[in-house]
């Protein structure tokens, strides 16, 4: 019966298609995204947030069959990270600065663009980027460089509500793709580099009014609050910059958050510093606190746990558990209850010498470098903010990674002083007494080379935390991850190349040189009986499909 | 000798442009067989022989002529001797026309916002006189815009976060002041001219305000910022004359007979992207169509006749008090 209904269910949901054209993106949709896999209604495909497409027209004996479709160019030179939404026929995706383009996903021409100017206040910390948008009803929803929330009219691109989140010439901005539970929007604010005191606050989807707010790090009257001295918490950073993940039978909601501010001088501001570089699961209806994880206590690295939350339901010990599956910047791969937050497991992914391993209750045990010598993995981590994926048809979790990569950390006293940089250090060369390569390669010379790190994607089992096969990329990968139900991978990397991999084995099954860093997602949906499959790379979008 | 070659060296007097004058040169300027020279102030240039003469060296100007550059400073002051600023400043300085519904917006902008330091015949601040066109720093259009917008720094002039159509609306008006007789001015009002659109105009059957109405017709949220007071009074008044094409109705069936109504929101030369008429976005590929044309017509009726100036004023006013979701 089982393998009847896996035959028939695609046939099914061929036959659900046109019904479902044109209804409104509901809640009860989004509750349900993977069961219209001709769609991409969130961030992350879920709010499980798997990235894993349940199309399966292209397969590892086609995908060679590739053919570019279109191209959409951005009317930007900057970064390129957007994430589009499919919904019923039509795509959305967002340029910088804060413009929405909704486009004929056939074709990749416009229907409508939204442009929304920024205060030229705005000061984010690395690029004036934006990752995506959320939808329900007839709404979408952006985040803006310069902390506002913006509604938009997804059917003529005219703004409906825009609220301020935060005070941009104080160093809040926000460039994450919002996340839509039920009748409110949630977003978080960026601006860990500012000393900002980050936040997550949720917004009637339809008035723009706020209903919670939850600030990541506590004050006086708040729990947590004791792993601050004196006033240091007031600019304690914890910023949120990445889409949270909801299950909906907890009806919990849950937001990685940055690091602690000042970024490399722990000094000075002693204690765990809570709740920065930690999950927070937070009741979706009040912004309660059910329970948190700090991964970085203390951290002296930069070490954000923005990462997007994966959560997969599988056996754990015989049993089956609700898991979270975490691949963290600071080099540990974790898997978390997410219905209690207890650690279950936790193994380094790539090498790691600040912490020797991880104690029974996932806490690390930090190993300091002696000053002038590299902490592995250095600032930008193990991996960063690459939106992983987890394929339950594999049971593997899959990560864009950064090996190799260490950076020599010199904490220096900072004052806070609103809107300006409040770092605290330095990042001289990993390589003792050699000049300090540029952090963010940009153009097409690879500057970053051996010397320094590189990089793949990394297949784990979440029930070992072992890792079953590694892919090897000669730069570092600074890609999301797509798995589909024929274990198909998709992923770029700062090369620029967009790969297929086998998702079982990690074979190389087709590549084409996109000419521009991939700093973004791939995603999968289906128009007319025809899978693509797009990824932002450079300044453009490329959509991809079967040859004919 | 006579001899021709480049520009070299500099003659030290003015006197020296009289043909047949010798004059002394430094050996190190010696290093042509016959140059031109640039005199003084190089305003003149000079063909020369090359002599030697007693203890010193020595050319003898054959011939001068004005050097291109002031050549061509010349002409230009003849240029502006013959009047060609003024010229000028009527064809660039200066808006060709202003139209009576800019200068109506801009008179009352000028009203509620300029006339406590300027006064209402713009004379109070010593200097600038409004009526007269007298200013301290302005000259063109631009000027205006810039001073308006930037402010004057150290003077209590502060800049003004005004839109595109409210800047044309002061320029407009604060040209036309001296003529103008403040008796005819038409000033809408707001609240009037927004129970108009929802109600005897019926706007909102077909405009939506910042998503809340039908898509039939473009959202009019931010019109106010998009378009000039003029351009919407053109528009109540002949709406077909004045729609921008983009916003066309199309009108489509396909191979298989479909028939589709919409509006044109993109179009290229194989596809046409339209809001049809149950609010879908649409793309259509041209080569699966049996028939498609773009009308040059609009459902939107002239508002000439059927709203009275005093109307029209106020749906003008209601429709530059839109300027989308702050």
């Amino acid at each position: 019966m089982n393998r009847l209904w896996r035959t028939c269910f695609p046939l099914f949901l061929t036959f659900l298609i046109p019904f479902a054209l044109r209804a409104q993106v509901t809640p009860e949709r989004l509750l349900h995204a993977t069961d219209e896999p001709q769609n991409w209604l969130t961030y992350s495909g879920s709010y499980a947030s798997q990235r894993h497409s349940l199309l399966k027209q292209v397969n590892p004996s086609n995908v060679k069959n590739l053919e570019l479709k279109w191209v959409f160019q951005a009317q930007s030179l900057q970064k390129f990270e957007t994430t589009p939404l499919v919904v019923d026929g039509i795509m959305y995706i967002t340029q910088s600065p804060n413009d929405v383009i909704a486009v004929d996903p056939k074709s990749g021409r416009a229907f409508w663009m939204y442009h929304y100017a920024p205060s030229p206040a705005a000061r984010p910390c690395c690029g004036i980027v934006n990752r995506g948008l959320a939808m329900v009803g007839d709404s979408l929803f952006m985040a803006t460089v310069d902390a506002h929330l913006v509604a938009i009219d997804a059917k003529d691109g005219h703004a409906l509500w825009n609220v301020k989140l935060a005070e941009a010439a104080a160093g809040y901005a926000a460039t994450m793709a919002p996340l839509v539970v039920k009748d409110k929007v949630i977003v978080g604010v960026a601006g860990g580099e500012y000393g900002v005191r980050g936040f997550i606050s949720a917004f009637d989807v339809k008035s723009g009014k706020q209903v919670w707010k939850m600030d990541t790090i506590p004050d006086p009257d708040q729990p947590g609050h004791d792993s601050w001295r004196g006033g240091d918490w007031e600019h304690g950073g914890g910023a949120v910059w990445m889409t949270g993940s909801y299950d909906p039978e907890l009806n919990l909601t849950y937001w990685g958050t940055g690091n602690p501010g000042p970024d490399w001088n722990p000094d000075q501001r002693p204690g765990d510093n809570l709740y920065a570089d930690s999950v927070l699961a937070l009741d979706a209806d009040t912004g309660k606190m059910k329970w948190y994880f700090q991964f970085t206590p203390h951290d002296p690295y930069d070490y954000d746990s923005v990462q997007v939350p994966v959560l997969a339901n599988a056996n754990w010990n015989g049993s089956p558990r609700k898991l979270m599956l975490w691949g963290n910047r600071n080099g540990f791969f974790y898997v978390l209850d997410r219905t209690t937050g207890k650690f279950l497991n936790g193994k380094p992914f790539v090498k790691v010498n600040w912490a020797s391993g991880l104690d029974a209750n996932g806490r690390p045990i930090p190993t300091p470098q002696p000053a002038g010598m590299p902490t592995y993995p250095g600032i930008q981590g193990g991996t960063n903010w690459y939106a992983p994926s987890y394929s339950p048809n594999t049971g593997l979790f899959y990560l864009s990674t950064w090996e190799d990569y260490g950076t020599v950390f010199e904490g220096v006293k900072t004052e806070y002083k609103e809107g300006t940089r409040f770092t605290g250090g330095a990042n001289p060369s990993p390589i003792p007494g050699a000049e300090n390569p540029v952090g963010a390669r940009s153009g097409p010379i690879n500057t970053y080379t051996e010397a320094m790190a590189h990089g793949g994607v990394v297949a784990i089992d979440p029930a070992t935390g072992e890792k079953k096969w590694h892919f090897e990329m000669h730069d570092v990968n600074t890609s999301g991850i797509l798995t589909t139900a024929t274990d198909l991978l998709f992923v770029g990397g700062r090369e620029g190349y967009f790969q297929a991999l086998d998702a079982r084995t990690g074979t190389l099954l087709w590549k084409q040189n996109l000419g521009g860093e991939i700093i973004a997602g791939p995603i999968s949906f289906q128009v007319d009986g025809k899978q693509y499959i797009t990824i932002a790379a450079g300044n453009s979008l490329f959509a991809y499909a079967l040859r004919e | 000798m006579v001899a021709t070659g480049e520009r070299d060296g500099v003659v030290p007097s003015f006197a020296a442009t009289r043909i047949g004058t010798m004059v002394p040169l430094e050996p190190s300027q010696l290093r042509l067989p016959g140059v031109y020279f640039a005199l003084r102030n190089q305003k003149w240039m000079c063909k020369v022989e090359n002599l030697s003469q007693g203890e010193g060296l020595f050319v003898k100007i054959r011939e001068y002529f004005l050097d291109a550059k002031w050549f061509c400073a010349l002409c230009y002051l003849f240029y502006v001797a013959l009047g060609g600023p003024a010229v000028r400043a009527q064809g660039q300085d200066r808006a060709p026309e202003y139209y009576p519904a800019d200068i109506q917006y801009g008179a009352q902008i000028f009203s509620t916002q300029c006339t406590t330091c300027h006064g209402t015949s713009g004379d109070l601040i010593p200097g600038v006189n409004f009526r007269a066109g007298v200013f301290k720093r302005v000259v063109s259009d631009n000027d205006l815009r810039a001073t308006i917008t930037n402010g004057v720094p150290g003077t209590g002039m502060l800049p003004f976060a005004f839109g595109a159509s409210e800047l044309t609306g002061i320029v407009s008006y604060l040209r036309n002041m001296s003529t103008l007789d403040g008796k005819g001015i038409m000033v809408g009002n707001v609240a009037r001219g927004q129970a108009l659109f929802t109600g005897a105009g019926n706007c909102s059957g077909c405009h939506a305000v910042n998503g809340k109405g039908p898509r039939v017709a473009p959202d009019l949220g931010d019109v106010g910022n998009l378009r000039t007071a003029d351009l919407l009074h053109r528009t109540l008044i002949d709406p077909a004359g004045s729609m921008l094409p983009v916003n066309r109705s199309v009108h489509a069936v396909t191979k298989d007979g479909k028939s589709i109504n919409g509006r044109r929101l993109n179009e290229d030369t194989y596809t046409v992207q339209l809001i049809d008429e149950q609010e879908h976005l649409v793309s259509l590929t041209k080569s699966d169509l049996r028939e498609f044309t773009v009308l040059k017509t609009t459902t939107m009726p002239s508002y000439k006749d059927k709203f009275s100036a005093q109307e029209q004023a106020d749906v003008e006013a209601y429709l530059l008090s839109l300027k989308g979701v702050k």
